[in-house]
């Protein structure tokens, strides 16, 4: 699927999929599919057991709004994985638990705490997120909401693409 | 400056490219860079680790004796699919020459084994592609959960970032009521702070009543500190860890201790002789109820294990109540010994003739139904009484089934009444 123009520090729009506090890993993406490892399987079987018909009739540039707490439980990276993997370009929050956001910063799925766009937000509602410029707009309210920016060091993971090419980077420097 | 216990461990793992000897001072919110002593992974996360290591371009782990492999989660292998994985990882344990790749025969519940064998200790950072890695907290180690990306990075450089956490003391006064240990004393608490209590923090475990906890306690209390959101679970090094230590350890290690007027976010004192045995009811491990208002709850299922209560002390408890007795017709009760040595230890203590006279089965280590992965799948409807450590939804089955979480004195008295009961009760 193409996420053109939806990268990071591009400009975001999307249907937003809106869900409630301490969505778990275990919801993300069950137990039973950890056999498998990479997004497009993953990704077939993500949000099935709170959300059916998530998997089938989600679109690429999609945005998932959480509660509290989003990504609670275990340490699988199958959980960004399979929502990268979904077509989701962002996923919004009032707060995250720290794997899951670590994980998502690492693989490089864009992932914000804004805790007052996501208590406004409905399912299906729209929202623009400008990650550069740390803006969520949803449309539907006409609203516009300003987040905090990422912390240097984390922004430096992100430039990079991920923690895997950020540390590529610093080992080539180290040796050079 | 005053420092927290969690602060002094990661202190003194600063990565400094100047190699000088001075420790930084630290302070919670500060992003830096630490050196680990020991880095896990199991068969669901290796795979993801070892693909995204080749991506890092290093030909070698950084140190063969501090990277440790376990196949746990659907180990013996339940399908092709996990059975690929496992290989995978046995393939790339042999090409590095990983001595401490644990498989099926060695192998056992990953958060049982590592400090059983002495891998982990007092004073260590231990990063691990798995959340319940905090369980080490409890030898004084500061130990954390991240995914599989961080684990590959730590693979490779032997180093890792990380965000020092604020510290959230809690501090349990009293003696404990019969039946009451460490799974009590933490269900207790995340249902006095909930899921997200501790979010990013350290817990750390402090007080007499926690002077006088086992180390099994200890272990549970710790392994469970992520189901509170929180980053570790740090008790303090004393002549219990020091003991438990003692004839595992094969390197020197180090203790600190919290200072005592170290700033911390808060300071949560319990009452622990009010505490009776807890029950948390589907479908958040917050949901805990003490056993007398959980009402008449018919069970199908007792399971005895996990890396929250797979240890011989555990399985101490749930023979001591099921021993000559009879398991309910209408339940199936499943034991599983975390490792291979709390397996033969149970063995050679009669516990699982106990166990099999009563009419439960005994598993050989693997995380199994935990996870709901097999050896122990509910169907819709159905509902488990089970010493393991998360009750989300569709956790152990199918996603109309229920999980109430307990120590092994309920799970083992409930396997016998069929509905979830106290100790008290048979
Ligand atoms: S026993 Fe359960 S919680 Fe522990 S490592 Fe295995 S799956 Fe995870």
């Amino acid at each position: 699927m193409s996420t053109d123009g939806k990268t990071l520090g591009g400009r975001l729009r999307g249907r937003v999929w809106k869900y409630g506090d301490n969505i778990d890993t275990d919801v993300i993406i069950p137990a039973r599919y950890l056999n498998m490892s990479t997004a497009e399987e993953l990704a077939r079987h993500c949000m099935e057991d709170i959300d059916p018909r998530f998997a089938t009739e989600v679109e690429a540039g999609d945005i998932i709004v959480g509660g509290e707490n989003f990504g609670c439980g275990s340490s699988r990276e199958h959980a960004p994985l399979a929502i990268k993997g979904a077509g989701i370009t962002c996923v919004v929050a009032e707060s995250f638990a720290r794997i899951f956001y670590r994980n998502a910063i690492n693989i490089g799925l864009p992932i914000i705490v804004c805790p007052e766009a996501s208590r406004e937000a409905e399912d299906g509602d729209e929202m623009v997120i400008d990650l550069e410029a740390g803006r969520i707009t949803n449309t539907r309210l006409d609203k516009s909401y300003t987040t905090s920016p990422f912390p240097p060091f984390i922004m430096k993971i992100i430039q990079a693409g991920g923690l895997i090419p950020y540390t590529r980077a610093q080992l080539a420097s180290a040796e050079g | 400056m005053a420092q927290t216990l969690a602060e002094k461990i990661i202190a003194h793992h600063v990565y400094d490219p100047s190699h000088s000897d001075s420790v930084p001072e630290l302070s919670p919110g500060d992003l830096i860079e630490v050196n680990v002593d020991i880095v896990l992974a199991n068969d669901i996360t290796a795979p993801i680790s070892l693909r995204e290591f080749e991506k890092l371009g290093v030909e070698r782990v950084f140190d063969p004796d501090k990277v440790v492999l376990v196949a746990d989660h659907f180990a013996p292998n339940k399908d092709i699919k996990s059975a690929e994985q496992c290989a995978l990882m046995r393939r790339f344990a042999r090409e590095q020459d990983l001595p401490h790749h644990y498989d099926v025969g060695q192998m056992g519940i990953e958060h049982v084994l590592l400090h059983e064998q002495g891998l982990v200790l007092p004073g260590d950072v231990v990063v691990g592609a798995d959340s319940h890695t905090c369980t080490y907290g409890a030898l004084g180690a500061f130990a954390t959960g991240m995914g599989s990306t961080d684990i590959a990075v730590a693979m490779a450089t032997g180093r890792i970032w990380m965000r020092v956490p604020e510290t959230k003391r809690f501090v349990y006064t009293g003696t404990l009521q019969p039946w009451v240990g460490g799974k009590d004393l933490i269900l207790y608490t995340i249902g006095m702070i909930g899921v997200s209590g501790a979010l990013y923090q350290a817990m750390e475990f402090t007080g007499p009543a926690i002077d006088a906890l086992s180390m099994a306690g200890r272990f549970t209390m710790a392994n469970m500190a992520i189901e509170a959101g929180a980053k570790a679970g740090l008790f303090a090094v004393d002549a219990s860890t020091e003991s438990y230590v003692a004839g595992r350890a094969k390197r020197p290690y180090q203790v600190f201790a919290s200072d005592p007027d170290a700033p911390v976010a808060e300071v949560i004192e319990i009452d622990a002789s009010t505490i009776e045995p807890q029950v948390a009811l589907p479908h958040l491990p917050e949901n805990a109820r003490p056993i007398s208002e959980v009402g008449e709850v018919r069970i199908d299922q007792a399971v005895i294990g996990s890396c929250t209560n797979g240890r011989l002390e555990d399985l101490r408890i749930a023979a001591g109540l099921l021993k000559g007795k009879q398991v309910n017709r209408d339940v199936r009760c499943i034991v599983i010994p975390g490792t291979q040595q709390v397996y033969l230890d149970a063995l050679r203590e009669g516990l699982i003739e106990a166990f099999i006279e009563a009419g439960a089965v005994v598993s050989t280590p693997t995380c199994g139904p935990c996870l709901g992965g097999y050896m122990g799948i509910l169907a819709a409807g159905e509902r488990a009484v089970s010493t393991t450590n998360r009750n989300f939804r569709g956790r152990m089955g199918h996603t109309d089934s229920e999980v109430y979480l307990s120590g092994p004195a309920v799970a083992a008295a409930s396997a016998l009444t069929g509905h979830i009961s106290s100790p008290e009760e048979v």
